[in-house]
C-alpha cells in the first residue's frame, strides 16, 4: 500500500508541535470569521489567506487546511442559529436547522451539524486519500483536448445548476470567463482587455473578485434591506448535548449524506448544492418521523450537514488531482495555492508529494481538532453573532479591505475590489448566482490555453476534439447538460398547452 | 423577493441586457486591435471573440426575457448603500493621498456603522481608529506584512 505508507510520512509532518499549533490557529481563526453572517467557506479562506502568506508552505498549507474546515463549520453555526447561509450548500441545513432552534434545540441541531461534519469529512478524506493516487495514474494521460472537455462540463454544470434559471446562471459564468480575459496572453504576449492600465497586466485576481463579490457585494446587500428585515440570533436553550434518541436518530444520516456527498463532489462537475438536496428528501422518505419534517427534525439537519462536508472534501479530488476547481471555495483554495507556488495537477503527486500527503494529513489533523475545540467553545461563537450589525459589518469591511491592501497595495485594486462590490450587490439584488462567476475567471484562461494547445498539436484541426473518445464524450455531456433545462422547460410548456 | 407584477418591459433586465450588448462590442474591438496571429490552430483573440459571441447571445437572452414579467427588487435603503459607498470612498482616497491605513479603515470602519444605523459617529471612530491600530501592529509586527504608511503609521 503506497498510498498509506505516504500518508503515514504526512502524518509525521504534520504532528509536528509547531505544525499542530498552526492547525489550532487556522481552526480558531476559520471558524471565527466563518460563523460571522453571510461568511461562507470561499470568503473565509479568501480573507485569511493574506495571514498565512509569510509562513513556510509546509506551515501555511497546515493552516490552510484548519481554516477551510473551520469555515465549514462556522457556516453551519450561522445557517442554523441566524437563518442566513453563507452559500447555497447551507441552504439546507438552515431549512431544518433554524426551525430546531427556533423550537429551543438549537444545541443538538449544532451537535448534530458538527459530529456529522467531523464523521462525514473524516470518511471523505480517507476517500480522498485512495482515490487521488488512483486518479492521478489516469489523469498523466489526460491530452489537452481531455482538460478542455473537462473544463466544459465544469463550466456548465457550475452555472446551470446554480440559482434560478439557466440564463442568470451562464451570464454569471460569461461575466467571469470575460474577467478572466483580461491581461497579458500567456502564449503571445498580446494584452487583452487592459485599456492601458498596468494594474491589469498580470490579470484579476482570485481573491479580489471573491472579496469584492462575497464581502463588500452582501454588505451592500444587507444594508439595502437591513432597515425592513432586521435579524437576530436566536438564542440557545436547554442542554447544547445531543440525548441518547438524538444520537440514534442521527448516526445513519450521517453515514448516508457522507455516502451521497463525497462521490458527486468528486467528480469533476460543479453543484456543491446538489448532495445537500438529495441528501435531505432521502432523510425525509426514510425517516420514522416524517411529520416532523418543516418543523424541525434533526435528520434533516444531520444528513446534509454531512453531504455538505463530504462533498466540500469530494471537491479537493479534481482540485488537487487535475487542478480543477469545481466551486468557489476550491477556485479560492486553488488561488491559495499559486501563491505558495504550488500548481496542483497530476505533475504534484510526482514532484511534492510530501506537501500533498502532509497536506491530506492536516485535514484529517483539523478534522479532530475542529471537534475537539468546537464542542466545547460552541458558547464563544454564539457570542460572536451577538454583535451588534453595524459593528459586526464594519469590521466585516475593514477586514475584507485589508486583506486587499496586504496583498497588492494599489488604488487600482482597491477601486477593483469596491467595483466587484458593486457588481455582487446587483447580481444579488437580481437573482444571479455569484460562484459562477468566480469558477469562469479561473477557470477560463485555463480552458483558453488548453484548447489552443490542443489545436497547435493537431495543426489546428478542431476535428482533435472528436477523435478522442475521452474528449468527444466529456464533451458531448457538456452539451447535454446545456441544453437540458431549455429541453424540460419547452417540454413541460408543451405539455401544459396539452392539458 | 415578491412575486411579479406590472405588464410592459421588465427595466432591470433590459438594462442588463443592454449592459451586456455593450460589454460584447468593447471585448469585439478589443480583439480586432490584437495583431499578433498564431502559426497554427487559433490565436490570442479567438477566446475574446468568443466570449463577445457568448455575451451577446445571453443579451439578446436577456431583451426575451425583458418582455415578460421578472423580479421585483426589495424596497431598498439607497442612503445606507450610499453610506458604505462613501466608506469605501474614504478608504480609497486615504491610500490615494498617502494618509496610510489606520486613517483610511477609520474611516471605512465609522462610515460603514453609520450606514447600519449608528449614530454616534466620534465613537465609532474612535473604535476604528484603536481596531485598525491593532491590525496595523498585528500584521506589521508579527506577520511582517507592509500595510500602507501614512503620518499614524509612521509614529511605531
Amino acid at each position: 500500500m503506497d498510498a498509506l505508507t505516504q500518508l503515514f510520512h504526512g502524518f509525521g509532518a504534520a504532528i509536528l508541535p509547531m505544525n499542530l499549533l498552526f492547525a489550532a490557529i487556522g481552526v480558531l481563526l476559520g471558524t471565527a470569521v466563518g460563523v460571522l453572517p453571510g461568511i461562507g467557506p470561499a470568503l473565509t479562506v479568501a480573507l485569511l489567506l493574506p495571514v498565512t502568506f509569510q509562513l513556510d508552505p509546509g506551515g501555511s498549507l497546515i493552516m490552510f487546511a484548519g481554516i477551510y474546515y473551520g469555515g465549514m463549520y462556522g457556516g453551519s453555526t450561522t445557517a442554523i442559529l441566524l437563518n442566513t447561509p453563507g452559500e447555497a450548500a447551507s441552504v439546507v441545513t438552515a431549512l431544518e436547522g433554524n426551525r430546531m432552534a427556533r423550537s429551543g434545540r438549537g444545541g443538538p441541531a449544532l451537535a448534530t451539524a458538527a459530529l456529522g461534519s467531523f464523521v462525514a469529512a473524516l470518511i471523505a478524506t480517507a476517500g480522498l486519500a485512495f482515490l487521488a493516487p488512483w486518479l492521478v495514474k489516469v489523469a498523466v494521460r489526460f491530452g489537452p483536448w481531455d482538460y478542455f472537455g473537462l473544463m466544459l462540463i465544469a463550466f456548465v454544470t457550475v452555472s446551470a445548476t446554480f440559482g434560478s434559471s439557466p440564463l442568470r446562471g451562464l451570464t454569471s459564468l460569461a461575466l467571469g470567463l470575460w474577467l478572466g480575459l483580461i491581461g497579458i496572453d500567456q502564449l503571445t504576449g498580446q494584452t487583452r482587455l487592459t485599456f492601458g492600465v498596468p494594474n491589469l497586466f498580470d490579470g484579476i485576481e482570485v481573491t479580489t473578485l471573491a472579496v469584492g463579490l462575497f464581502a463588500i457585494g452582501e454588505a451592500l446587500h444587507v444594508v439595502s434591506r437591513h432597515a425592513f428585515a432586521p435579524e437576530k440570533p436566536i438564542p440557545i436553550k436547554g442542554s447544547v448535548w445531543m440525548t441518547r434518541k438524538d444520537w440514534g436518530r442521527s448516526w445513519k444520516p450521517w453515514l448516508r449524506g457522507a455516502a451521497i456527498g463525497f462521490p458527486i463532489g468528486a467528480l469533476p462537475a460543479g453543484g456543491a448544492e446538489i448532495p445537500t438536496f438529495l441528501s435531505y428528501t432521502a432523510e425525509r422518505k426514510l425517516s420514522r418521523h416524517p411529520e416532523e419534517f418543516g418543523t424541525g427534525a434533526i435528520e434533516g439537519v444531520a444528513g446534509p450537514e454531512a453531504a455538505n462536508n463530504a462533498s466540500a472534501a469530494g471537491s479537493l479530488v479534481p482540485l488537487l488531482t487535475l487542478g480543477l476547481p469545481t466551486s468557489a471555495t476550491a477556485a479560492v483554495m486553488l488561488a491559495g495555492f499559486q501563491q505558495y507556488n504550488i500548481q496542483p495537477g497530476p505533475l504534484l503527486f510526482v514532484q511534492h508529494a510530501d506537501l500533498v500527503w502532509a497536506l491530506i494529513a492536516s485535514l484529517f489533523i483539523a478534522n479532530v481538532m475542529l471537534l475537539v475545540l468546537n464542542l466545547p467553545l460552541v458558547g464563544l461563537w454564539v457570542q460572536l453573532l451577538k454583535i451588534p450589525m453595524p459593528w459586526l459589518y464594519a469590521g466585516i469591511l475593514v477586514f475584507a479591505t485589508m486583506g486587499t491592501i496586504a496583498a497588492n497595495p494599489s488604488v487600482v485594486e482597491l477601486l477593483l475590489l469596491s467595483g466587484f462590490g458593486v457588481l455582487g450587490f446587483i447580481m444579488r439584488r437580481y437573482d444571479y448566482p455569484v460562484a459562477p462567476v468566480i469558477v469562469g475567471l479561473i477557470l477560463g484562461p485555463m480552458a483558453d490555453s488548453q484548447l489552443r494547445r490542443a489545436l497547435q498539436m493537431s495543426l489546428g484541426d478542431p476535428m482533435v476534439l472528436f477523435r478522442h473518445p475521452g474528449s468527444a464524450i466529456m464533451i458531448v455531456i457538456a452539451a447535454l447538460a446545456l441544453l437540458a433545462p431549455f429541453l424540460f422547460r419547452g417540454l413541460a410548456a408543451l405539455r401544459k398547452e396539452e392539458d | 423577493m415578491q412575486p411579479p407584477a406590472r405588464t410592459g418591459f421588465h427595466r432591470p433586465t433590459l438594462i442588463i441586457g443592454v449592459g451586456l450588448f455593450a460589454l460584447a462590442a468593447v471585448t469585439w474591438f478589443d480583439a480586432r486591435s490584437m495583431t499578433i496571429r498564431a502559426n497554427y490552430g487559433m490565436g490570442a483573440d479567438a477566446a475574446s471573440y468568443f466570449v463577445a459571441a457568448f455575451l451577446g447571445v445571453l443579451g439578446a437572452g436577456h431583451l426575451i426575457a425583458a418582455m415578460r414579467p421578472g423580479i421585483r427588487a426589495d424596497d431598498t435603503d439607497w442612503a445606507g448603500v450610499g453610506w458604505v459607498l462613501l466608506a469605501l470612498v474614504g478608504l480609497i482616497g486615504s491610500i490615494w493621498m498617502g494618509a496610510g491605513f489606520i486613517i483610511g479603515s477609520t474611516l471605512l470602519f465609522a462610515f460603514t456603522a453609520r450606514s447600519f444605523g449608528r449614530r454616534a459617529l466620534l465613537a465609532d471612530l474612535l473604535i476604528g481608529l484603536a481596531l485598525s491600530t491593532l491590525i496595523f501592529l498585528l500584521f506589521n509586527k508579527l506577520l511582517q506584512l507592509a500595510l500602507p504608511a501614512g503620518p499614524l503609521e509612521r509614529l511605531f
